[in-house]
């Protein structure tokens, strides 16, 4: 069975300057996507999540290397390929002037959907994502949540076997991010087969069968998310809360192959502070994250620039 | 393949008919605004009027091609819903043929209501009806492409509208609308020669005058082959903005 996705040394270079080298944004990266499945990207900021999409999605050429999706080479078959796939991006982008109702149409008579199909499913889709109210509203006009659904509708609108979400859910409030969270696990139900990238960690573990982590335009790591989280399970974590008579607190978390050993290191060598707790922790997803990177997860989040959906409720 | 492009550039015209063009300022501004610069020409030469229909009509289709068109692609492309486009299964040149196809539909539109109030007025008996209409449709062509290129070759839509109007106002005045090209000093004529305008006003002066249609297909010839050249260059740049 083909795979949905199947890349080989994809590479995407850029020049940096007029005398130094290229800049490598994706690296020689080798991954597949198995139909049906959730596949997580993760990475920090600039690590070549986004390059990556827009390579696979033909937006932009590779420099070199190759992709099938669903069987198709990227290369020579890219109309092809668009009408099978669709594209969530990061930042809503349907037409302010055009309703709902107009931009799920229109989406549906550039992909060739037959006209007597057009306006039931794109019925079907605002009701689907709470919108059907607002069915005669100008795009423009509809808060943030309301128009990152509706981009996620559009993109479902030729129902495509595959979907990109490229940070679905940044900038949402918690109960819209929730409400979409809950739309891509249907999907999957259904099976569509979704390429997810996120810097929500707890968002990648709750809805991905798969995760590849990408720095620096490489990927670090590539499996299920329990079998990432086992590898980083042989290590135990051991956090020391520490304070001082001022009253202020410090949380320090330490790898540990000797627990007991930890443990009396630390009660021992506390510079001059009490210890007020002492707990062994299994590694999380962040954990896991954290050691490839180098980067914490608040750092992440910082870097993008808010939390609005970070609490992966729901 | 080609059935995709041609469903995609028809319905990439119709949305941006829709979305940007049919607006009442882009049709008052259409119309109004060659009317003005022909009527201030009036005021000044009176006995002049009926020379000056073929510019008012290449004024007309200019604007109303190039005005809208040279910004829809950078106000889309900074909006993010350019990429869309990009993303349906559609060819390129599709894609950028059909915002020439908009554009065009809108200048041909705003020109046939001034044709229609020029027809009334100065009556225009033995037009060559088959000159007039390759005519229009060639200028429409060779501005809307003019427009597309404007507008894929820059960032920022004021970059857009700077560009623009350095390129149509010089045009205006060195294009045969108001001063014919042969009463021009020599060096003001080579230059006129390299302008789609100075064409589209002599192969319109043609048409309403009745003449052959072989007396405009020198002009023809070079208005098509400028649409086909500006075309060629946005694709280019856009392809090599893409990557």
């Amino acid at each position: 069975m083909n795979e949905a996705i199947q890349a080989r040394g994809l590479t995407k270079a850029y020049l940096a300057g007029k005398s130094g080298p290229p800049l490598r944004a994706v690296d020689g990266i080798d991954f597949a996507v198995r139909p049906g499945e959730v596949f997580g990207f993760l990475g920090p900021n600039g690590a070549g999540k986004t390059t990556t999409i827009r390579m696979l999605t033909g937006l932009t050429r590779p420099t070199s290397g190759s992709a099938k999706i669903m069987g198709l080479d990227l290369a020579t078959e890219v109309t092809q390929i668009k009408k099978r796939i669709g594209v969530v991006p990061e930042a809503s982008n349907l037409y302010d002037e055009l309703t709902p109702l107009d931009n799920l149409i229109f989406s549906m008579q550039l992909y060739g959907v037959p006209r007597a199909e057009r306006r039931p499913r794109a019925e079907a889709l605002l009701e689907r994502f709470r919108l059907g109210e607002k069915r005669d509203v100008p795009f423009a006009k509809l808060s943030r949540g309301m128009k990152r659904g509706l981009t996620v509708a559009a993109a479902l609108a030729h129902r495509p076997a595959l979907v990109f979400l490229d940070e679905p859910t940044t900038g949402l409030d918690v109960m819209s991010a929730r409400s979409l969270r809950q739309m891509i696990a249907g999907l999957r139900d259904e099976g569509v087969t979704i390429f997810l990238t996120t810097h929500y960690l707890e968002e990648a573990e709750r809805l991905c069968d798969r995760i590849a982590v990408i720095v620096r335009g490489r990927i670090v790591a590539l499996d299920t998310v329990d079998a990432l989280k086992a590898r980083a399970e042989q290590k135990t974590i051991v956090e020391v809360v520490l304070g001082d008579s001022k009253g202020s607190l410090e949380k320090k978390r330490i790898e540990s192959d000797d627990v007991e050993a930890t443990i009396r290191h630390a009660l021992t060598d506390a510079g001059g502070r009490h210890v007020l707790a002492v707990n062994t922790l299994r590694p999380s997803l962040e954990d896991v994250f954290v050691r490839l990177t180098g980067l914490s997860a608040e750092a992440m989040l910082s870097e993008k620039g808010g939390k609005g959906g970070g609490n992966a409720g729901g | 393949m080609l059935v995709d492009d041609l469903r995609g550039m028809f319905y990439i015209a119709l949305k941006d008919l829709r979305a940007y063009y049919f607006k009442p300022p882009n049709i008052s501004w259409g119309i109004l605004f060659p009317f003005a610069f022909i009527l201030a020409f009036v005021i000044r030469n009176p006995g002049e009027t009926r020379e000056l229909v073929p510019g008012l009509l290449g004024l007309t289709i200019l604007f109303g091609t190039s005005s809208m068109e040279a910004i829809v692609i950078v106000f889309e492309r900074r909006i993010g819903s350019l990429e869309r486009l990009m993303l349906a299964p559609i060819r390129l040149p599709a894609l950028l043929a059909g915002k020439l196809l908009g554009g065009m539909t809108f200048g041909l539109t705003v020109t046939a209501v001034v044709l229609v109030i020029a027809l009334a007025v100065f009556g225009f008996g033995g037009v060559n009806w088959l000159l007039l209409l390759l005519a229009l449709l060639f200028s429409a062509a060779a501005f809307s492409a003019l427009g597309a290129f404007v507008s894929v070759a820059v960032r920022e839509i004021f970059e857009a509208q700077t560009l623009a109007n350095f390129i149509r106002f010089p045009m205006m005045f060195l294009g045969g609308v108001f001063v014919p090209v042969a009463s021009m000093p020599l060096g003001l004529q080579a230059v006129a020669r390299l302008l789609p305008l100075t064409y589209s006003v002599e192969v319109l002066r043609a048409a309403l005058d009745g003449r052959h249609f072989v007396d405009g297909m020198l002009d023809l010839a070079f208005l098509a082959g400028f649409a086909w050249v500006m075309f060629g260059l946005a694709v280019w740049v856009m392809r090599n903005k893409q990557d």
